[in-house]
This record gives structure tokens, sequence and C-alpha cells, in this order.
């Protein structure tokens, strides 16, 4: 049966890579005794995969993977099983069965939303500050930063991958407690892809302030597949069993 | 979850942050409230390879099984971190609480290679802990070195509190429990040290004077004054069946150099190869019941959830029960997908018929460590291999479908010639000959591979060869050469390849290995000129060493070529390893006249290690 399980990645976990979280999940896999399945040939491993990689120094309450099981218990069971074995950081959060046709998590990523804070050794109002020119930018038709690729560096349009952006009033129950935040929900996946650094550079750009990524935390609040106008976390896709 | 040692801007500018962070699955937290000592274990190298060591897994579980003490981890900040570390005044810390290591109680160092010294300089430099032990205060943790390299500690004598000599698992509770009494009461440091030299493995090296001859080789190291014991005694656990073992070791987020189970199944080895320290250090042998090892291998893979299981021992080949122990391992491997990868086993029928099961023979190549060219110096060092059992075994691999073989040399062992040079080469093409009589044309895929490796041979404390000299860097070079040559001879030439390594650390370890205590004051000079990593080729300066060398007056000739006479005071005399002085030197004649010894379950040679009271000393009469 095919799963897909949603879970957590916050406080110092944040400096583990991906690769070694699909590492970190395949152990608590065997740990919980989950009967996941293993693909055929002289190694087997473990048919599971991820949906969107996360950079390093990004938290998260909204990660997803897929995985095949042999043979499942229950929603409740399995979350238990998995997080009495998971470090401090990583939470299970949801487990939902997969209908039988549906796509690879990692194929029908389109969206994810953020919110940005001020991280710890950083000044105090920089967040009050850049909130102030949200207003301005969204009034803009077209944001241009300064996008790197690996060959060149070239002038981008990042106003297509912006879907929303203001000021976040809540608490996220998942990451350091902050006085003043910013959401934003950006397009993400193979089509088009905006890294929420991005962003912050053009905001920073418009209040003229030198932009530097230690100063900000960013942690993920949900994945989305479908159409912009018509977005659905990952999750919906599948039932408690 | 502890708060981080190390600032957000920090840890996203170096190089793998996870190194730093702790939090790792099975890492023991305690109430600090509640604890009385807390130990920092240290493996003074990169993260990655220090979880991989077995040893201070155990150590870490033996420790934290006492209630009154906390123990946590620590190894080197790779040098990105260190740089930072020393601009911005960021002291070492420990991973589980995040706490700097000077408000520790004890600071405990494995050393596992000599040229790891220079970083135990940069892990009590980063402490804020004088590095020499005279300059230490009350305030300061206690500094102590184990491992296999103590046996001889003297080149690293002025930087240690304390060494323990020998197996961790016997005198620490008496250690730990006179440093509570200490800790508690107006003694002082050096009353406490005094009192700790009295504990079965305990050295105090403070504590010892050396004298010189003029010469320069040692008159006498003894104790400065009464009370403190002529000589200490390498520790051993005699009960290792019952000993602590981890059964949930701690599990590294980020891949370590040992990323699996590892089952410890023997410790000591029976064959008394002359060049093998650690033949010699660990006597006698001792193995765990088949049944615990069972045990604990299934225990193990659930507590962990690795994937893979590996044998721990010098020799695997002589566990009593291997084919059970590996039946029964393969048996997992079905029932819970792990996959068994095998030591160096002695290729045989059976090691092939397992091996044919757990690996893919296409991608893995047999090893034999044939160690010298022909038959002659394989007895001057009893390597109990011959040329038959490595052309036979090669023939029964060849059949099973193997067409990679590595083979492991060493040049410069005493009385090496060029005819054993040539025999490298010649072993080599003996081998890829057995492949093309053995496998008919249409069965070869590709071309069968003889891969030939040599290193320099270093000459070990403990050993036969403790006697001997390293022949010099020109003539290893020039012996290496000669073996290119040999191989470019050969009639299937195409099918053998033959390197070599770099000399450079050989001769460093030659000095180290039976140094003295003259050469606390050139590690601690080349610490100070930057030297951390040096095991690490890409951070390895041997300039920097030999500038040293000159700045304090010392010929390292004195230390690895010069031929020992059998009444020398060797540095680490006052060290009893079990094996006898008389035992080594009765050995270092055999091995001059080419006479075999026999392994310790055919016949006993009076090696010393019997006073301990077990392991295969023992087995035929229990």
């Amino acid at each position: 049966m095919k799963l897909r399980i949603k879970y957590t990645k916050t406080g110092v976990l944040r400096f583990i890579g991906h690769l070694d979280i699909m590492r970190l999940f395949q152990k608590a896999i065997r740990r919980a005794k989950l009967n996941v399945s293993y693909s055929k040939g002289f190694s087997p491993h473990q048919v599971i995969s991820f949906a969107a990689p996360m950079p390093l120094g990004m938290t998260s309450e909204g990660e997803y993977f897929d995985g095949e099981f042999d043979l499942v218990t229950s929603t409740a069971d399995m979350m238990q099983r998995l997080n009495d074995t998971l470090p401090e950081g990583i939470v299970v959060l949801d487990i939902v069965a997969l209908p039988d046709d549906a796509k690879p998590s990692m194929s029908i990523v389109s969206a994810s939303d953020y919110i940005i804070f001020r991280n710890e050794e950083c000044e105090e109002d920089i967040i009050s500050r850049l909130i102030e020119k949200i207003d301005d930018m969204n009034a803009m038709p077209v944001v241009e930063v300064m996008k790197k690729t690996k060959t060149k560096e070239e002038l981008t349009n990042i106003k297509p991958g912006i879907y929303a952006l203001h000021e976040y009033v809540k608490q996220s129950p998942y990451t350091e407690v902050y006085d003043k935040a910013i959401y934003m929900m950006l397009a993400s996946g193979s089509i088009l892809n905006l890294k929420p650094e991005l962003v912050i550079e053009a905001l920073c750009k418009q209040a003229g302030i030198t932009y530097n990524r230690y100063n900000y935390r960013v942690h993920r609040l949900e994945t989305y597949m479908g159409e912009r106008t018509s977005l659905q976390s990952l999750g919906t896709v599948g039932k408690h069993f | 979850m502890a708060k981080l040692a190390l600032s957000e801007r920090i840890l996203m500018n170096i190089e793998k942050p996870a190194r730093y962070i702790g939090n790792e699955v099975n890492i023991v937290k305690k109430d600090l409230a509640n604890v009385d000592i807390r130990i920092a274990m240290c493996f003074p190298d990169v993260y990655e390879i220090g979880m991989s060591y077995l040893g201070i897994q155990i150590l870490y579980d033996m420790f934290n099984r006492r209630e009154d003490t906390y123990c946590e981890r620590v190894y080197s900040p790779w040098p990105d971190l260190d740089r930072i570390m020393r601009e911005e005044n960021i002291p070492l810390f420990s991973l589980e609480t995040q706490t700097p290591i000077h408000d520790m109680d004890i600071l405990a160092i494995t050393i596992q290679y000599e040229m790891c010294y220079t970083n135990i300089l940069q892990v009590i430099d980063l402490s804020n802990i004088s590095i020499f032990s005279k300059d230490r205060t009350e305030d300061d943790p206690i500094v102590i070195g184990g491992g296999p390299c103590v046996v001889n500690p003297e080149p690293i004598a002025d930087f240690f509190d304390i060494f323990y000599i020998g197996e961790g698992e016997t005198s620490y509770d008496e250690l730990l429990n006179l440093y509570k009494e200490y800790k508690h009461s107006e003694m002082t440091r050096k009353e406490f040290l005094i009192k700790a030299s009295n504990i079965p493995g305990i050295y105090v090296p403070s504590l010892y004077e050396v004298t010189y001859n003029e010469d320069k080789t040692i008159k006498a190291v003894k104790p400065i004054m009464d009370g403190v014991p002529a000589s200490i005694k390498r520790q051993v656990v005699v009960d290792f069946e019952n000993s602590p073992y981890p059964l949930k070791p701690v599990i590294p987020y980020i891949r370590a150099t040992q990323d699996r189970v590892t089952l410890e199944i023997m410790r000591g080895c029976i064959r008394g190869c002359r060049f093998c320290q650690a033949g010699m250090i660990y006597r006698p042998t001792r193995q765990k019941p088949v049944e615990l090892l069972k045990e604990y291998a299934k225990l193990m893979i659930d507590n962990t959830g690795y994937e893979e299981i590996s044998l721990s021992s010098l020799s695997s080949s002589d566990y009593e029960n291997l084919d059970e122990l590996l039946n029964y391992l393969i048996k997992l491997r079905d029932t819970e997908h792990v996959n068994v990868s095998l030591p160096s086993l002695r290729i045989d029928a059976f090691s092939l018929d397992v091996m044919s099961k757990v690996q893919d023979i296409k991608k893995s190549s047999l090893t034999f460590a044939s160690e010298a060219g022909t038959q002659r110096l394989r007895d001057v060092i009893n390597k109990g291999i011959t040329e038959e059992d490595i052309l036979n075994g090669s023939r029964e691999a060849f059949l099973g479908g193997w067409d990679k073989v590595k083979l492991y040399f060493m040049l410069g062992l005493p009385t090496e010639t060029d005819q054993d040079l040539y025999g490298i080469a010649e072993l080599a093409e003996k081998i890829s000959e057995v492949y093309f009589d053995t496998v008919p044309k249409e069965k070869r895929n590709g071309r069968v591979m003889i891969n030939a490796s040599a290193s320099y041979f270093v000459p070990k404390p403990f050993t036969p060869f403790q006697w001997a000299p390293m022949i010099l860097p020109e003539e290893f070079t020039r012996r290496a050469y000669y073996v290119k040559d040999c191989f470019l001879q050969q009639r299937n030439k195409k099918s053998l390849k033959f390197t070599y390594h770099d000399a450079n650390i050989s001769i460093l370890e030659g000095v180290l290995a039976r140094g003295d205590r003259r050469l606390s004051a050139v590690i601690y000079d080349v610490y100070k000129q930057g030297a951390i990593f040096d095991a690490w080729t890409e951070y390895f300066d041997i300039h920097r060493y030999m500038d040293a060398f000159k700045r304090h007056n010392i010929d390292i000739l004195f230390y690895t070529t010069r031929e020992r006479s059998l009444d020398e005071v060797f540095p680490w005399d006052h060290i009893d390893a079990g094996v006898t002085k008389a035992y080594l030197a009765r050995e270092w004649e055999q091995a001059k006249k080419g006479v075999v010894t026999k392994n310790c379950r055919s016949q006993c040679m009076g090696c010393g290690s019997a006073v301990y009271q077990g392991g295969v000393c023992f087995e035929a009469k229990n």
C-alpha cells in the first residue's frame, strides 16, 4: 500500500542535509518495525521517495515523503511507532493511504508557503522594516533580482512566482518564538520554483538593507499541489486508515 | 534540545554543520543536577572518523551506566571551524549539552594513531586547558589518554595528567570513585594523581623521571617518590563475555566512515605476526560466545535501524564458531534486509561460499594480506600464509566468478632483499596465470586484475621488531621503483598493478612510535606552527616537522634507522604490556633465523600473557 507521510523538521535538525534526513527515516522506519517494501535486486532498498528537498538551515512543519508498504496497521499506530523512535525535532504529523493511481509527491509539488522571522543574532527591527515595504512590492508589476546560476548571474523577474506576501501574525508551534514574521506563498517544484531567500533579498533592496541570509530564519508551513487557483496540501489526496 | 554553542552564521558557513550539533539518535541525556562527574570523551579527529570507532561507544555506554557520571562526546573541529574558533575565541564544547570542555571534570582522549598527536594539542588548547600538564591548576579538568598508542605514551607524556594503559573495562570505576573523593575533599590535584598511580593500569607520567645515557639512549625511567609503582600493568578484561557492550550505539546523522552495526566477536589474535602491534598488545585472545553474539546482532539491528552489520576482530577466521555466526547473519539478511559486510577472512571454500551469498561478486575483490613476496620473508615475519594458500584460494575464487584480487605488502621488513621484492611481482604474476589456467576464454568478462599495494614498514613497540631498524626513505623509494620495474617484466603485466604509499607520513610514524619524552617539545612546536590533522595528506607537511627536529637538535635517524641492541632500555620499558621483553627478544632472534612460531592454539610460546588468567591461554583447560 502506498502511504504519504507528513513530518516536521525543526530546531537544530535544520543543519542536517536532505540526504541525511532520508537516511534518518530509513533507519527510523526499521526501528519502528514498519513493513516497508524493498526493491528487488542484489542490494534491496526501501521504496520511499521524498517530495521537496529542503536546503540546509530551513525548518518546516509541512514536509512529505511517500512510501510503499507490504503491510500497514492504522494511521494512529504507525504515527505513534515512528514518533517514539524519531529524534527531537522530527515529528510525524499525519499518515494517509494514497489511491493506487496517485502520482509521486515529488512530481506534483507546485507551491509552498513560508514564514520568515529574525535570527536572534541580528538587529531587532529588521523584520518590521521589511514588512513596511510589502505593500510597495505587491503593487509592483515586475520585481527584479539578481539570480545566480552555476554559470552566470542575471536579472530575473520573480513576480510570477510570488502567490502571496503579507505580514504573519500567528505564532507557529514548531518554531522559536518571534515578535514579527512575514508570510509568503511561492511557486515551487519542477515547472516554476522560487526560493524564499530571493523574495527577502528583493524586500531588503526596497528597504535599503544589505541582504545577509544569516539574519533570517525560513520556516515552511505547508507543501501544495495543483493549480495556483486551487492549491491543496499534498496530504489531501489520501485517506486515514 | 540544548542551545547550540555555535551561531547560525558560523554553522551555515562551515562544512557539514551536523558534526557539531549533537542531538543524535540514542545519545544519553541526564539531569545535570544529579550528576557528580562530567566526562568529555574525545576522539581527536574529525567527527565521521571518531563516530566510527567502537571503543568510544563502549566507554560512552560504560561510563553512562554509572548514575553519578555523565559522559559526553567531543571531536576535533575541522580546520574551517578551528580557524573560526580561534579568531572568535569560542571554547571547544561537548556535543550532548554543548558545554565548554573546560567545565568538565575529565577530558578523556583516545589515541589510535601517532598522526593525531597534534590534534590532541588542538583539542586541549581549544578547550582553554593548559597544554602542558605541569601548568594545570585545580580548576582544570584531568586530561586522560588511552588507546593502543599509549603502550608507548612517552612522546606525548608532557600533555597528559594520566594515561590509562590497556582496556577501559577494568579500572575506570576505581579511578572515578577516587576522583569523586578528590572533588569533595581537601585533596589536592597532586595528591589525587599520586593516589591514582596506585590503581592498576594508571600511569601518571609526571611522577616518573627519565634519565639518559651519553649516547642519548635511556638509562632508566623511575618513579620520583616512594609509593608510586615502578611499572604499570596493561589492563585486560578477563571476563570478556560479560563485559559491557553498547547495544544502543549513538547513530550519526551524517554518514560516518563505518556506517553500520559493529559486532565485536573476539579481542586479541592468536597468530603472532612479528610486525603487528595489535597482535601483541591485546593478548590473550578472548572470544564472545556465539549465542550471545546472535542476540547482540539482532538487538543492535533493532535498536539502530542500520541496514548493515560487520564483524570486528583482528582475525575473524580464527573465531571458533564463525560458521554458525555467519549462517545466522545470512539468515538475518533474508528476513531483516541487513547487508553483511565481511572483515578480511582467510580465503577458502567456506569463506568464498559465504561471500558469494552476501556480496556482489562482480563488484567485490578478494584480499590477501601476504605482507611479503617470498616464503623466506613470510617466515621471518611469521605471517602464516603460504603461496599455496594464496594460489589455491585464488583458484577457488576465480571458479566462483571473482576476477579482482588485492594483495597487501610491506617494504622495508627486516632482512628484506631484492629477491623478496621480485617475489612480489612474481606472486602477482602467478595469480594471474592461475586465472588464465582456470577460467576458459568464453567465461572471461573483461580482464582479471591483480592489484598489489605496498606500505612502508614501521617498527612498533611491544613487537619482536621493536629492535629493528626502519629503512631510509630513499631506500623505500628505490625498493618501490624496483618492484614497479619487476611488475613490468611480467608476462601478464597488463593484468597487474602495483601502487605504494607516500613515505613521509610513515617516517613520522616511525619517529613517534618508538619515541621518548624529548619529542614532546617537537610536537608542541609543530602544533604552534599550525600543524593539525596530520593524518590527512592534504594537511600534513613534512617540512614543518623536519624544521622542528632541526630546531630541537633531534636526529630522527636515532629513532628510525638505528638498530637497537638487546640490552637497550626502551622508553616504554616501565609499561608492562603482558608480553615479556624476553619473549619478544626470543622472537626477534627466531625472526632473524627465519624460524616460524606456532599460534597460541597450537602451542603456548610463553609470551607472558598467561598472567591475566584467561582467554586462549586457558581454553584447553576449561
